[in-house]
């Protein structure tokens, strides 16, 4: 299994029924691949829709019904379009039950950096640092390195999205809470040592007294 | 509200002015009137809006023509030439989150000086922003952001100008109808008063200065 297919696999199981979702682009559109049979879940797509559906055959592309990338999606029974303003009333004002988002580096205090590389890659916030601020659970989905740099470290070099901690990473190798201001390792992945965590990761991070094995939905 | 051709609309914009134009991702902007705006050479435009599309698309179109100046969006990383502009110098971008961008255009048009935000304290969005604490909670004064023209794309319209939109289409363009000081929407469909219930329209006919049909 791959490092994109092991993670989306693991944050597929935080999603709980009824839930009202933000997948950001990535890693995180692949969670929708992997919500639990039978479970019912609303993705939001902050273009102004609850309710996103797969992507369409050819012939029943929509031109008007598309995702936050632009690209056509459906609708699933029951959904709703609105306005950036209502969207974005959904995001800052506590509404949407769950973000899942890519990440560039996350730091000791689990504060997330995720929306330019200065003098590089400056291609604008976007609905970010909305979504940081003001999802009710926000979780990080992304390799544990870089090029075999952390990408858990203890202060992060590039800008902040927002100075809202994220709730969980979940990464290839670890599944990583924010509790109080500080880094906790929870669990690894199947074949994954505590140490070979810990090797990979800048930032301190506490130890769960009983690390688990993480669960692949 | 009067009804005109996309070439009439297109030369009451002036070079240089202030257009808010809507769309995402270049689904739900006014392809018309911004292929007039390009053909009838505008230069020097500050475009308030979303993002810039990609090239060949919506707004994309008036960065590869140079019609602007200034650019007020969220996200650009889909267009590598508005990318090239502001790394040469050439074009002027403000990135602002997007929730507070359309609520800074929100504001304008309900008659507010501005909003508090949450969102971009403690990050560099806060530079030079008045910070100001609200029960505890610190928020960023976000002021009211005002534009000469509203370029709207609605999918349908009656005869008045009451307005009906179509799924993601929808995003900026009816906030943006309350912002600009002339309204100008191109619709698809033109029907007869009476055939949008009351309860379906979402912009009233008396926001919208111009109507123009199909382009």
């Amino acid at each position: 299994m791959d490092a994109q297919t092991i993670i989306a696999r693991r944050i597929a199981l935080e999603l709980k029924e009824g839930m009202l979702v933000n997948l950001g682009i990535g890693i995180p559109t692949l969670v929708a691949n992997y919500v639990p049979p039978g479970m019912h879940v609303y993705f939001q797509s902050e273009n102004g829709l609850i309710g996103t559906g797969p992507v369409p055959d050819v012939d029943l592309v929509q031109a008007r019904l598309t995702d936050a990338g632009g690209r056509p999606v459906t609708a699933i029974p029951g959904a709703s379009t609105f306005d950036s303003s209502i969207s974005f009333g959904l995001i800052r004002g506590g509404h949407v039950d769950m973000t899942v988002l890519g990440g560039l580096q996350v730091d000791a205090q689990g504060r997330l950096a995720n929306w330019m590389i200065p003098g590089k890659m400056v291609p604008g916030m976007g609905g970010a640092m909305d979504l940081v601020t003001g999802a009710k659970r926000v979780v990080v989905a992304m390799q544990h390195t870089a090029k075999g740099a952390p990408k858990i470290v203890e202060r992060c070099a590039l800008p902040l999205t927002s100075a809202r901690p994220i709730d969980l990473v979940v990464t290839e190798l670890a599944v990583i809470a924010q509790e109080g201001g500080r880094l906790r390792l929870l669990e690894t992945a199947p074949g994954v040592s505590v140490e070979q965590v810990l090797a990979a990761t800048e930032a301190k991070l506490e130890v769960a007294e009983h690390v688990g094995t993480m669960a692949l939905g | 509200m009067r009804t005109t051709k996309v070439e009439e609309a297109a030369a009451l914009v002036p070079d240089g002015a202030t257009l808010m134009v809507g769309g995402f991702m270049g689904v739900g902007s006014p392809e018309g009137l911004i292929d007039e705006l390009v053909r009838q050479g505008r230069r020097d435009l500050t475009v308030i809006a979303n993002d810039s599309a990609q090239p060949g698309v919506g707004i994309g179109k008036l960065v590869t023509a140079g019609a602007l100046r200034r650019l007020i969006a969220s996200h650009i990383g889909l267009n590598p030439e508005t990318q090239q502009l502001m790394n040469s110098g050439r074009l002027q971008v403000d990135l602002v989150p997007q929730g507070t961008l359309i609520e800074r255009i929100r504001a304008a048009g309900h008659g507010l000086g501005g909003v508090l935000t949450p969102t971009g304290v403690g990050t560099l969005v806060e530079e030079g922003k008045q910070k100001i604490e609200v029960d505890g909670r610190p928020y960023l004064l976000e002021t009211a952001l005002h534009a000469d023209f509203a370029l709207v794309q609605a999918f349908m319209a009656d005869y008045l100008g009451n307005l009906v939109y179509a799924l993601t289409a929808r995003n900026f363009n009816p906030v943006i109808a309350m912002a600009g000081k002339t309204v100008i929407a191109e619709v698809e469909q033109i029907v007869p008063v009476g055939m949008i219930s009351p309860d379906h329209v979402v912009t009233p006919a008396v926001l919208v200065d111009y109507l123009v049909g199909r382009c």
